[in-house]
Formats: C-alpha cells, structure tokens, sequence
C-alpha cells in the first residue's frame, strides 16, 4: 500500500534535550537511589546521538528544547508513533508525562504530518494507554508489546491508526518494554536479546507474522536496541551500545555486512531504563507513493 | 465386493437444429415404443447381480441407495411413460412447446430406451424427494406419478448445465477451437427444463440474467456467467448467495443451486472466492480487473481496512482507470468525484487527496492503473481475509480470518494469534464449535488443539467450509488428495472442488488469446457514471436490481469484518507461548524455514512452471517422447480406444522403459493386487445431425491401499504393469471407426486408508473433520504444451478408417491383456482372499475441467513424486484396462475377470523403501460395451481437428479427458475420453460412485452419449494397518 517502503528510510528525527531534572522523575527516584546518574554525561552522550545522526546519517534533526518541568521530556520516543505521514500522539502510561506531547504534537504538525489523538480520557479509547517504545514497526507491520505501559486499548487504537498494516500484540517478556529487547536491524531484520523472555516474544512475534525476518540475536539485553537507517545513498547505518557497554554484543553487530556501525554510548539513560531509540522520533517526510 | 455392469445405451442428438426442436425429440422419445428398453434391461440383469453396479450404470438420479430389490421392467414402463406425462408441460412452460419431429424418431427409440433404463433402476425414494420439491414450486397438476421422469429430467439438464460448463471452459481453453464446446450454451436443449431466472450481481454492479433450469449445479450457472464476462482464470471467483439467515454462502458448483439456496430468491453476487496473493500474477487483465471492481468494493464498504493514503492513493488510481487521465481543461472528474465512494468516511480531503494524485497518474493505461491498484491493495493486513465471529474458548468475542496463508485470530483489530496453514494438522468442527488441531513445534511431544465456539452450527460449518476451501486452493498443488483414513469419517465430505492456485496458475499460463477487449464501467460505487463509457446506460438501466443484492450481501459480510468488543484478551498469545515454552533456536530456524517454505510457495512466480522433480525428468529424458509419438499415432488414427491406450501409454511413460515386462517388481514396490475390471460400454444412436454418437468409456478402479500415504503410488505403478504389454498394442489396434464419439473412461480408486473426500453433504451434518496435507505435487506444463503442439500439427491429417478391423483387433487386445494379467497374476498371486472393499461415497467432481492439458502420465507423475516424498512403500494396483469390444450385434459384450492375489512391493531404488507392506487386493475388470451402432461414418476417411487431452482433479477423483476432433465427411466428430479415477475410502460404496461418475460423465457432455463404461475395480483384500 501506499505505505509500505522498505523499514529505514528517515528524513528527519526529533529529539528533545535532557533537562537538568534528568533522573528526578517521581517514579523513578527509588531505583535511582543506588545508581547516580550523572546529567552532564547524559547530556554529552544525547550530543553524540544527535551529532550522529545529523552529521554521519544525514538526517536532519528538530530538536526541541528540555523542559525542566517534565523530567522524562527527553524520552520522546514513547509520545508518538509515527510512520509514513501519519503521527499518533500517545497516552503515556504516567499522568504526568502526558503533557509532554504538546511539544511534539507541535512539531509533527510543523512537519505535515497528519496527526491523530488517543482521544479523551473517556470514550471509546477511555483507559488506553500506549507508549512509542512499546511499539516495534517493522516497515510492514505493527507488534505492539503489551507491557506496564502499554495496554490493549492502547493497541487497538494503534490498529485504528495504521489501517493499513496488521497490528499484533505480544507480551513483553523479559524487559520493561518491547524496544528494550528488541529493535530493527534492518529492512527485514529483527535484532532482539538472548535473554529468555526475549526469545519468548520474539517467538510469539514470529508465530503472528505473516513475513519472514532475518534476526540477529546479541547477548545483552541493551544491546538489543539499536537505530537502523537507511541513508540517502542506500548506505545502511546502525547506531548500537559501544563496546565499553555491551562488550559481548559487539562482534554480533560485526555480522551485519556493509554497515556503517556508529557506536552510541547511552550509558546514563540507559540507567533510567531507556535506549537509544527513546531519544528520537524518525520521520520520513519523502515519502513516496508508488 | 461384486462389481457389475450395466450397459446402458442412450443416444442423443448433438447439434440440434433449434433448441424447440429438441424438446420435441426428447418428448417423442418418450413416446416411443419401450421394447427397447425392456431390451436393455433384460440385458442388464444378466449381468446382476446383488448389489451391482450395473443398477447404477443407467441412473442418474442422486441420493439413491443401493437398492435392495431389482426393478421390474413394467417398472421402467410406467416410468417411462411418467417421464412422458411430465415432459408434456414443461415445454409449455418454456414456451418451447412443438410438434414432434419425425426426424429425430429414430433417435427417440434409444432416447426411450435410456430413459426407461434409467429410471427402471432408479430408485423410487430421492425421485419423490424430488418431486415434492419440484410440485411444490410448480403446478401442482403434476401428480408424484411424474416423479420418475422427473428424475431422468433433471438429470438430462444437469448433464446439459455440465456440458455447457464444459463447453465454456474448453471454450476458453482454446480459441477457435469451433465445436460444440466452443458454443455449448447455444446446444442447450431446453427440453423438460424447468427454468429458473438467475439474477446474478456483477462485480460491476450491474445484473446479468439467465435462465437455468431448476436443476442446474452451481457450476452450471458459474460458468455461464464467467463466459458472459468472458473470463477464463475463473478459479478466483465464486457465486454467492444469502442464506435463509442472511448469511453469505458459497454456491458449491457440485451440487444442485436449487438444493442450495433453498429459497425461490434466485439471486447471486458474482464475486472474488480466492484473492490472490500476488495479483501481478494473474495473466489477464481481465481478471485484475474484476478483482480490482472486488477490491474497489470491499474498500469503498469498509470490509478492507486502509489509512487515508491508502483511500487515496486506491481511489486516484480508481480514478485513473475509470476516468482516464486528468483533464485540466475538462475537470469533469472534479466534479464528479464527490460522488464516487471511495472510503466509507469520504470527504473532502480526501477527495482533493485522491485528484491531486490522479494529476500523477497522467498517461497510465487502464491496466497498469489496475495494476497499481493491485500492488498497492495487496499489501493490506487485511487483503483477502475472510472474516467470522467466534468466540474462544472462555467466551470473549474474537474474529477469526481465514486468508491464503492460514487462520488469523483478531481481537478487534489486533492480531493476537496466527495459524499458518503448514502448522495446523485437522480443521474440524462439531455442532457449534470449530477446533483446530495444532502441529506440535520441534521440540513439543504434543499436538495441541485449539477450540473457538461459533454462534452456531452453521456459522461453525461454513467457516469449516471456507478453510478447506483456502487451504486447498492456496496449499495444495492439487485439489485434496482425502486425507489419513484412521480417522472416522462423519459428516461432511465437502472437499474442495476446483482447481487450486497451482493449478489454475498453470492453466492461465497456457491462455492463448488475444487479451480479451472488455468495457471499464464506471463502477456502481457512483450514483452517477464518471465518464461516457458506452455501458453505462446499459449499467443504470440494470443496476437497480444489482445495487440491491449489492448493498444486502455486503451489508451482510460488512458486520463480521466490524470488530465489536472491549474485552481485551491476550489469552491466545499466552496460549502459544506456553506452547512454545521449550522452543529454542532451532525452532526459529525451523519456522524460518517454514516461512520460507511458504513464502517460496505463495511467492513462486505462477507463470513459471514448478521445476520437474528428478521422476519427471526421469520421464521426459526418455520414454516420454515414445508415449508422445504413439499418442500422435493414436490420434490420427483416431481409435476409439485411444483414450485407454492413452492412459496406458501414460503409465507406461511413467515407468521406466524396463517396465514392459509384466513383471511387478521391474520398476516400483509392486503389489498388484487382484484386478478386476467392469466394463460397460454403451453404443451411440447414429446422429441425424452433426453430430455423431458419443461413446463413453468408464471404468472404475477401486484401489484399496494399506495406508492413506501409500494410495497413491499404487496408481502409477500399476499402469506400469498393465502397461507393459501395450506399446506393441498400440500399433496394432490403431484403426478404428469413429463417429464422433465421446468416450468416457471412469475409473474409481477406492483406498482403503483413504479418507475419502466427498462434496455431498447433507445439511444436517453436525461434525467434519479436514486434514490440511500438503500435497508436493507439479503438474508439468512444459511437457503439456510440447504434446499440445504436437497435437496441433496432427490436425489435418487425414484418418485411414477401417471400420471393420476394431472389433476383432481389439478382442486381441482384450487377449492379450488378459494374458499379461494372467502374467501379472502369477507373479504375484499368493493370497487369494477374496474380501471387497466396502463402499464410501465419491464424488466424481468434474466441474473445473481446465483447459490445460495434461496426460495422465502426468497424474500418475504426481503420484510418483507425492511417493517419493513421503518415501513410503508403494502399493502397486493394476491399473484399468479398459476392455474395449466392438460387436455390431449385441448391445452388450461383457468381458470380466476377476483376479485375486497377493502383491508385494519390491525396492525402487529411487523410492527409499524399507517396510513393503504387503497388499492384497481383489482386481476386477469388467468391460460392457453396448453395440456400435457407428458404422455410419466408417469408410469415409476423417480429419482429425483436434486432440486435446485435459485433466483435472479434484478431491478424490482424478478426470482425464481426451477430446478428440474429427472431420469426416464434412461432419465432425467429437469423441471424449474420459478417465476418471476416484480414490476413497473403504466406506465408499463403489456402485454409488461410479454411477455418480458416469452420471457426470453425462452431464458434461449431454449431447454426446455413452458408448463404452469400463469399470476397473480395486479392492484391498486384507489389510495390514498398523
């Protein structure tokens, strides 16, 4: 359909800067008692991620500024699916971050994307809630891990959103969300963790699946979280965890042929629970009909 | 079991001069004196006996049971004569009602005599059955005397709707082919019919109109619409209907509309059955773009979901196709296309969407506008997925869709579980509740069975039906060879009929025409047409009519494609899990691989043919061109046995030249069993017409295999075996009269392990039960189209008859073959136990004849192959040799013999055997040949048109049909051979089965008649199941 290209081709990406409350979320404050994060490394490695992608990808970048008052902002992943022209806005799990969309909802509007809401509280979506990072698209269709943030509503308002492709649930084993296990490697290949729960999801996603994947397993639950894209010059990038932080995955990702491997150090918010691919939105404002 | 025959003669008229003037035949044919036919059925008893077959041979009538008690011959009588009585008020209601032709008298003698045949056995019961329904929907002036001849006439236009079906495929199949097939709608004979006006919806809205008899198949009307569309790659299409409870049904082709649709509301909706996967596939624009109005349609009521780019991208190339490109200076598409429903939520976005793409399309041709379409459509999540309510196992409402690649469960609109047809091992159900049998993964012990509940047995049922239905049309290679026996077999025997994607895949590769030209009608969709097209007012004027049945059916299907619940369940996801708890890498390899497997089949790209598998290299290295050769022979001879010898050369191709010897154990593990072989052959009426007598040639051959994977290997070995002797037959019996004939060889295969696979059912069937197998079978085109072509240059050469010489050359090789048989028999025998196989039903599907042409080698090569991959011992049958007989005096000659022995299997080495199972099997043959009464056309020297040979298969029944044209004496000649080989279980009642067979036989060709039935019975004596 008038969607469906090849998974990686990405114009721009957004990403939203790490405020100075970074690690302070409510929520959050008890796991980090024992691990301190340190803000200045977070904000120097979200410069690296930024810098990769706009200089070594090409993409170009909208970045929005942090906002000190929503502590998780920078998670911008989780406030919007998007694909092709069409950006969902999310319901977050957490009240509190709810009121991060209205930055973004701002930007994907700016960027003609055709922008659709959750909906109210009440209605037919009453109770959704839904988080980009819950979501795997894989250029041909939609799993949606049901998780702690993420539920069936969520789901199907998802499934009302992207007519177009078929939209499977499974449940998220093995990690917080379904991005943490796993992500896209490439326009058909799936990388996700060794752990058990991953392989679990991974077998429900391919006992859903009516297309074949190709899947890179790495050792490491983090390193299962990667930023493929494909550049303009069909030049295939991977952003993956630095060796410094996923020392047995790194050979894994020698295994993929002819790519740019960009090692992205995310150390800091990784130690909030996210990855790489919480950071940035990918959009692709090329889009082709054909 | 005793096998019988009956001879049976009936003659009929073939290319009538007016349709009136056949309904006078007929009609005086009745009238004609019955001694004939107290004659025949003299001649019939002899043969007798018990239960026999020879009861079945004349009667058409369905439903009927073996019949304890013979029928006495006044019995025929007073049927006839009701047959007459009944026949005078139908023309009437036609409106065809006419003096009687003195013509056509002679005719009528025999007509009579079949008539008073076929209802002298016929059984009183089903025809009252009948009668009820027919009484009740017509006068009731008709008294239950009629009930007999109402029978005889339904089934005259059964055969009729047959024919006419077949007609139209072979119509298609070849172009300019002129012949009765070319045209078989116009040799109707509207005789004795009661018609019915079907109103049948197009998928451009518009109504298409005929008139069927009450009677008809579903096939009948099906094919009659696809030749008004004139549309060849039919498979993908079916009629639909709504039911008493406002479901949408398939109309099974098999079975009589009238049974179906159980109401006097005779309207259908022509539409897509099968969407196919990679619609670029297709050969003819045609069918892309009746699948395109489908799509459009689908789109336009919501049943297949997309975003707003997809509405519009979908409707800009609608628009394109429809409307042509985009005309600044004339924006009649502007204005207009607010009032085409592209979206179920059309607005005006959308619509400037949708022209803002169209302005992209400039100079796309129609076709490559559908195209695109099609590309685009096909990548939907939900193209193609038929939808149905149910609920799981703890009551929460869920949507269960069956689509090419398996079973989708949806929750809402998520997907929350997939059944890929390669992982389910049993599609059943049982009252309201649908279960399928799940194969364990790699590293499970146990099949798990999955269970949803329906809102009701019928629901349950059809959606029972609609997966069988898919997984053989997607999965198989080949309608359903039945399934594994051990299980019980209750209730419904529906099998897929048709052809499958393979299948149909490869006879569109064979389409020779020109692409047809065809009327882009602005679709229905609009209130008001897009652009000048000459059809639209012809559209408007119908569309009424078709708009409803339109709006009713889809709001019919339209609801079960709505997700309606807000119970969120994951349970099936769980589900699974657990079941693949234990699963590791390997089980990722092993679906991967599975997937790829998959993928590899649905994505092979169709017009290539399946690469030939090392046996069919095998064959065509080096027999194959010898067996083409003696074909070549055969059809410039134009024997009247060509298609047995045929069949034979095919077998023996089949094997490797080594395989003359009558030695069972040359080529393959050979268990020839104890052949028996019915033959009744029934002789044709000199035609005043045209059109000369036909000759059907049936045998049956039952085959009793020891285990369901064995069944079918057997087959191809015995060919090799009765094989042997032939090639040097070939050659001598090779003159032969023909009067346009039709020949029509049915031979049953009963397997004893089968499950035998049957598409009657009765309604009230609770239960049924469908083992997707996949079946690893190719039919070869390649080899088709060489034959094809070397047919082709046959054609005008001219054909030395010797009118005199059949009958004792062919009592040679009836001699003959008795001597190999008796060869074979020494070999072999060991165990002479005489047990028979029991019955079981078949049906002897013919519906999907296609246009391809394949030899029976052919067949016998897929058996080949499906033995090779299962590596399972093969069981050797004989094969049915038809003994043909040519006498001139009595109707009847019957040959029989009955061999009983032991058979065992020895090692072929390409066949990786280790356990032979030994068979025995009970062998009969029996030849019944009624008298040639052909002598007509003997000494003129014929031309032969055409040679066509053309198989099809379908659930348990394989049809070969051999057509061969002739031109003699400015006359032509038809004559079809058919071979018929039906494989069921041991619950196959062989008499009813082959009765049914021949009955098809009939039906197909209804104006060519019966001249030959060769029964070739096999049953396994002893069986060694496991």
């Amino acid at each position: 359909m008038a969607n469906m290209c090849p998974y990686g081709r990405f114009t721009h990406a957004v990403v939203r800067g790490i405020p100075e409350t970074f690690g302070k979320a409510g929520g959050d404050s008890r796991k980090n008692g024992e691990t301190s994060v340190e803000l200045a490394k977070a904000q120097r490695q979200f410069g690296c991620l930024t810098g990769a992608l706009r200089q070594k990808v090409g993409l170009q970048l909208i970045e929005i500024p942090p906002d000190p008052e929503l502590p998780e902002s920078w998670r911008i992943e989780d406030v919007a699916v998007i694909q092709g022209d069409t950006a969902l806005i999310t319901r977050p799990f957490k009240q509190q971050r709810r009121s991060e969309a209205e930055a973004v909802r701002k930007v994907v509007s700016e960027l003609n994307l055709t922008v659709v809401e959750m909906g109210a509280e009440e209605g037919d979506s009453g109770g959704a809630t839904l988080e980009g990072s819950d979501v795997l698209f894989t250029g041909r269709e939609f799993f949606v891990g049901i998780s702690s943030h993420t539920n069936h509503r969520g789901a199907e308002v998802l499934a009302d959103t992207f007519r177009d492709f078929a939209v499977s649930t499974v449940p998220v084993c093995g990690g917080a969300r379904l991005r943490n296990i796993c992500s896209m490697g490439g326009p058909n290949t799936i990388i996700i963790s060794n752990s058990d729960g991953a392989k679990k999801t991974l077998r429900m996603m391919e006992q859903l699946t009516d297309h074949h994947y190709e899947v890179l397993t790495v050792p490491e639950d983090s390193a299962a979280n990667c930023i493929y894209i494909r550049g303009p010059s069909k030049h295939d990038f991977l952003l993956h965890r630095p060796a410094e932080e996923c020392p047995d995955s790194a050979s894994a990702f020698q295994k993929l042929q002819d790519y740019t491997l960009l090692p992205t150090a995310c150390s800091e918010a990784s130690k909030l629970g996210a990855s790489l691919s919480s950071l940035c939105l990918l959009v692709n404002r090329k889009h082709t009909y054909f | 079991m005793t096998t019988e025959a009956g001879s049976e003669t009936e003659v009929k008229e073939k290319a009538e001069e007016s349709a009136a003037q056949t309904d006078q035949s007929e009609k005086a044919s009745e009238e004609a004196p019955e001694v004939t036919a107290a004659e025949g059925e003299e001649k019939e008893k002899d043969g007798k006996e018990g239960k026999g077959i020879a009861r079945y041979l004349p009667t058409w009538l369905k439903k009927q049971k073996p019949p304890r008690t013979r029928r006495s011959q006044p019995t025929g009588e007073s049927d006839s004569k009701d047959a007459q009585e009944e026949d005078g008020p139908v023309p009437a209601v036609n409106g065809h009602a006419e003096e009687e032709n003195e013509a056509v008298k002679s005719d009528q003698v025999k007509e009579k005599e079949v008539e008073s045949h076929s209802t002298a056995s016929a059984d009183t019961e089903p025809a009252k059955e009948e009668k009820l329904e027919e009484s009740a929907e017509k006068s009731p002036e008709e008294t239950a005397v009629t009930e007999e001849g109402e029978g005889a006439e339904e089934e005259k236009k059964e055969q009729e709707g047959e024919g006419e079906a077949q007609g139209g495929e072979e119509g298609g199949g070849e172009e300019g082919h002129t012949s009765i097939f070319q045209s078989p709608l116009r040799l109707v004979r509207k005789n004795k019919m009661k018609l019915a006006v079907c109103r049948v919806t197009l998928l451009d809205g518009t109504d298409f109109t005929c008139e069927v008899e009450k009677r008809a198949k579903g096939q009948f009307l099906f094919f009659k619409v696809c030749e008004h569309l004139n549309l060849m790659e039919k498979d993908y299409f079916g009629l639909a209907y709504i039911d008493s409870h406002e479901h949408k049904c398939w109309l099974d082709p098999t079975k009589e509309i009238k049974r179906q649709i159980r109401s006097n509301n005779w309207q259908f909706a022509f539409s897509v059955k099968f969407y196919p996967p990679d619609p670029s596939l297709l050969t003819e624009d045609i069918t892309r773009y009746l699948l395109c109005l489908q799509l459009r349609e689908d789109v336009a009521s919501g049943r297949l979901p997309c975003s707003f780019v997809t509405h519009a991208l979908l409707g800009s190339y609608t628009l394109q196709a429809e409307a042509g490109d985009y005309e600044p200076d004339q924006p009649r598409p502007l204005d207009n296309v607010g009032q085409l429903t592209f979206a179920p939520n059309q607005n005006k976005e959308m619509e400037e969407k949708i022209l803002e793409l169209h302005k992209s399309h400039r100079g796309m041709t129609p076709a490559l506008a559908d195209v695109q379409f099609l590309e685009n459509a096909k990548k939907l999540s939900m193209y193609g997925v038929d939808l149905h309510h149910a609920k799981d196992s703890e009551g929460v409402d869920i949507m269960l869709g069956v689509c090419a690649n398996g079973l989708l469960v949806y929750k809402d609109r998520l997907r929350i579980n997939r059944f890929a047809w390669p992982k389910i091992l049993k599609i059943s159900y049982k009252r309201n509740n649908f279960y399928i049998k799940i194969r364990p993964g790699e590293t499970e012990q146990f099949e798990s069975t999955v269970g949803f509940k329906l809102q009701n047995h019928r629901s349950a049922k059809r959606l029972w039906k609609v997966c069988v239905e898919n997984h053989s049309f997607f999965r198989l290679n080949a309608p359903e060879p039945p399934a594994k026996a051990r299980f019980l077999t209750l209730g419904s025997k529906f099998r897929y009929s048709g052809r499958t994607q393979a299948q149909t895949r490869m006879a569109s590769s064979l389409i020779d025409r020109p692409e047809p030209c065809f009327e882009r009608t602005a679709s229905k969709r609009s209130s008001r047409s897009l652009d000048g097209a000459p059809m639209i007012s012809i559209t408007e004027a119908t569309s009424e009519n078709g708009r409803d049945l339109h709006l009713d059916l889809h709001s019919d299907s339209k609801s079960p494609n709505r997700v309606h619940g807000d119970n969120i369940y994951v349970r099936h996801s769980n589900l699974m899990l657990e079941d693949h708890d234990k699963t590791t890498d390997e089980v990722l390899k092993h679906q991967a691989s599975i997937s790829q497997l998959k993928r590899s089949f649905m994505e092979a790209p169709s017009p290539s043919p399946p690469q030939p598998n090392q046996w069919e290299k095998r064959l065509t290295s080096s027999p194959a061109p010898t067996i083409r050769i003696q074909q070549q022979q055969q059809v410039s001879l134009e024997e009247e046995i060509a298609s047995v010898l045929l069949s034979r050369h095919s077998g023996y191709c089949s094997a490797p030249p080594a395989c003359c010897t009558p030695e069972p154990t040359v080529d393959a593990d050979i268990t020839p069993g104890s052949t028996s072989t019915l033959a009744a052959t029934e002789e044709s009426a000199p035609q005043l017409e045209d059109v000369p007598a036909a000759e059907n040639l049936i045998s049956e051959t039952k085959e009793p295999a020891k285990t369901a994977e064995v069944e079918i290997e057997e087959t191809v070995v015995v060919q090799e075996i009765s094989i042997a002797p032939k090639p040097g037959l070939v050659s001598v019996t090779s003159p032969q009269e023909v009067t346009a004939e039709k020949e029509v060889v049915v031979t049953v295969e009963t397997k004893e392990a089968k499950q035998e696979s049957v598409s009657s059912e009765s309604e009230s069937e609770e239960e049924a039960e469908y083992h997707p197998n996949v079946s690893i079978c190719h039919t070869q085109i390649p080899e088709e189209e060489e034959e094809e072509e070397e047919k082709e240059e046959e054609k005008g050469v001219s054909v030395p008859d010797a009118p005199s010489l059949p009958a004792e050359v062919e009592e040679e090789e009836i001699e003959k073959k008795k001597n190999v048989e008796k060869e074979v028999e020494a070999k072999s025998n060991d165990d002479p136990i005489t047990t028979q196989a029991t019955n079981g039903h078949t049906l002897p599907k013919e519906s999907g004849l296609a246009p391809e042409e394949e030899e029976e080698e052919e067949e016998e090569e897929e058996e080949e192959e499906e033995l090779k991959m299962n590596g399972e011992a093969s069981v050797v049958e004989a094969e049915p040799r038809p003994h043909v007989i040519c006498c001139s005096e009595p109707p009847v000659v019957k040959t029989e013999m009955v061999t009983i022995s032991d058979t065992f299997a020895a090692q072929k080495t390409e066949i990786a055997t280790k356990e032979v199972p030994i068979v025995h099997t009970e062998t009969k043959t029996i030849t019944y040949e009624a008298a040639q009464l052909d002598g007509n056309g003997d000494g003129e020297p014929g031309v032969l048109m055409t040679a066509q040979t053309i198989t099809s298969e379908s659930l348990c029944t394989t049809t070969t049909t051999h057509i061969t044209k002739m031109l003699k004496g400015g006359l032509s000649e038809t004559r079809i051979e058919k071979r018929i080989v039906i494989t069921g279980d041991c619950d196959i009642d062989h008499d009813q089965a082959l009765a049914q067979a021949i009955k098809e036989a009939k039906e197909q060709h209804p104006d060519m008649s019966v001249t030959r039935v060769v029964v070739h019975k096999e049953t396994e004596l002893a069986e060694e199941e496991d």
